[in-house]
């Protein structure tokens, strides 16, 4: 019974020697990836509203509303440390209010085998786009980046910037109507 | 060449077999990385809840950095306690506003999740500030911390580990 559960405990001290060896030359043979690529984003329409903000006290902010061409090819990102790509879309801009405002619009979950060429005309954004306060209308410089979190099956989480950013100028004038 | 291995720590070292001097070698890597851990406010955190799947499981550790001088940004994982709870909660920033005065403002959301998380916040809260935010991801180890999690969810089986330790060592004392 003693040789028994010492040779248990060997084996387990064995085993989880070896996976962590293994996790950590996982995380070694990626780690100078660079993970790069580039990204089309436009937008074909831009639209500017002020409404109350149901989420937050009704209180009312500038709502933007951007549709989005969505035009990049990630397939080349993955390989055996890359279990899953987190890719969104975000604006940053500033205001009169806020030195500096980002917002994420749209995003998408790639899985390791599933297709990561992203091709999109016309889609709606994800995510409403609030401002805090009133600083969306007549902004001449909101920038659209598409950006990707590299999620590992073991190793650095990344947060990298596609190549091709869009900037959009905002409506000088609100829409009216319900948001 | 003789003359060198005269030097006495170095005819210690001669004698150290190679697995001594990889147990050295090993414990020295060990204070190098606690010195690193604390000199770069690293710590971890182990994942509790499936709101970021599929990129995280219940079980997976975290290394978290807390550096100031490095801005929140949307996209970036917080890890982040909510006022009045202890539980740390991990998901993704949305949104960021950040004043002229360096005063910042955050909206979070699981991955996994239809909506964002101001329904978790506390009672009147509508965004997250600096205080609120323990660190931010930035490595990854699968599966590591299951073992609290399962200690935490079976208090039985977190005994039983324990009794069968002070069995072992007992029985290795009369032997």
């Amino acid at each position: 019974m003693n040789t028994f559960l010492s040779r248990l405990n060997s084996l387990f001290a064995m085993t989880m020697t070896v996976l962590a060896g293994l996790t950590f030359c996982c995380f070694l043979s990626t780690v100078h990836h660079t993970h790069h690529s580039i990204a089309k984003l436009d937008t074909p329409s831009v639209l500017v509203r002020q409404a109350p903000d149901y989420m937050i006290g009704h209180e009312i902010n500038d709502l933007g509303h951007m549709t989005l061409n969505i035009d990049a090819d990630l397939n080349h990102l993955f390989n055996w440390n890359v279990k899953q790509l987190f890719v969104y879309i975000t604006a940053h801009y500033k205001t009169e209010k806020n030195a500096f405002n980002q917002v994420v619009l749209w995003d998408k979950i790639i899985r390791r085998g599933e297709s990561a060429r992203l091709q999109y005309s016309r889609v709606n954004p994800k995510y409403y786009f609030w401002d805090d306060g009133f600083g969306l209308r007549g902004n001449p410089n909101v920038t659209l980046a598409l950006q990707y979190n590299v999620i590992p099956n073991s190793g650095r989480l990344l947060n990298i910037y596609a190549e091709g950013r869009h900037v959009v100028s905002m409506p000088e004038n609100y829409i009216k109507g319900r948001a | 060449t003789m003359g060198l291995l005269d030097i006495s720590f170095l005819s210690d070292l001669k004698r150290m077999n190679k697995r001594q001097v990889f147990y050295q070698f090993l414990s020295f890597g060990m204070i190098v990385s606690s010195a690193l851990m604390i000199w770069k406010g690293l710590i971890f955190v182990v994942v509790l809840s499936g709101s970021m799947e599929p990129g995280f499981y219940r079980g997976d550790l975290l290394f978290l950095t807390n550096d100031l001088e490095d801005p929140i940004r949307a996209g970036d994982i917080a890890v982040f306690r909510i006022k009045g709870r202890d539980i740390p909660i991990v998901h993704r920033v949305l949104q960021v506003h950040e004043r002229d005065d360096g005063y910042v403002k955050f909206l979070t959301k699981g991955d996994n999740n239809a909506i964002d998380d101001r329904g978790l916040y506390a009672p009147g809260q509508l965004w997250l500030e600096k205080g609120d935010v323990i660190g931010r991801a930035k490595g990854f180890v699968p599966y590591i911390g299951m073992v609290t999690i399962v200690m935490n969810d079976y208090p039985k089986f977190k005994y039983a580990v324990l009794g069968l330790l002070g069995i072992f060592v007992l029985l290795n004392r009369e032997a």
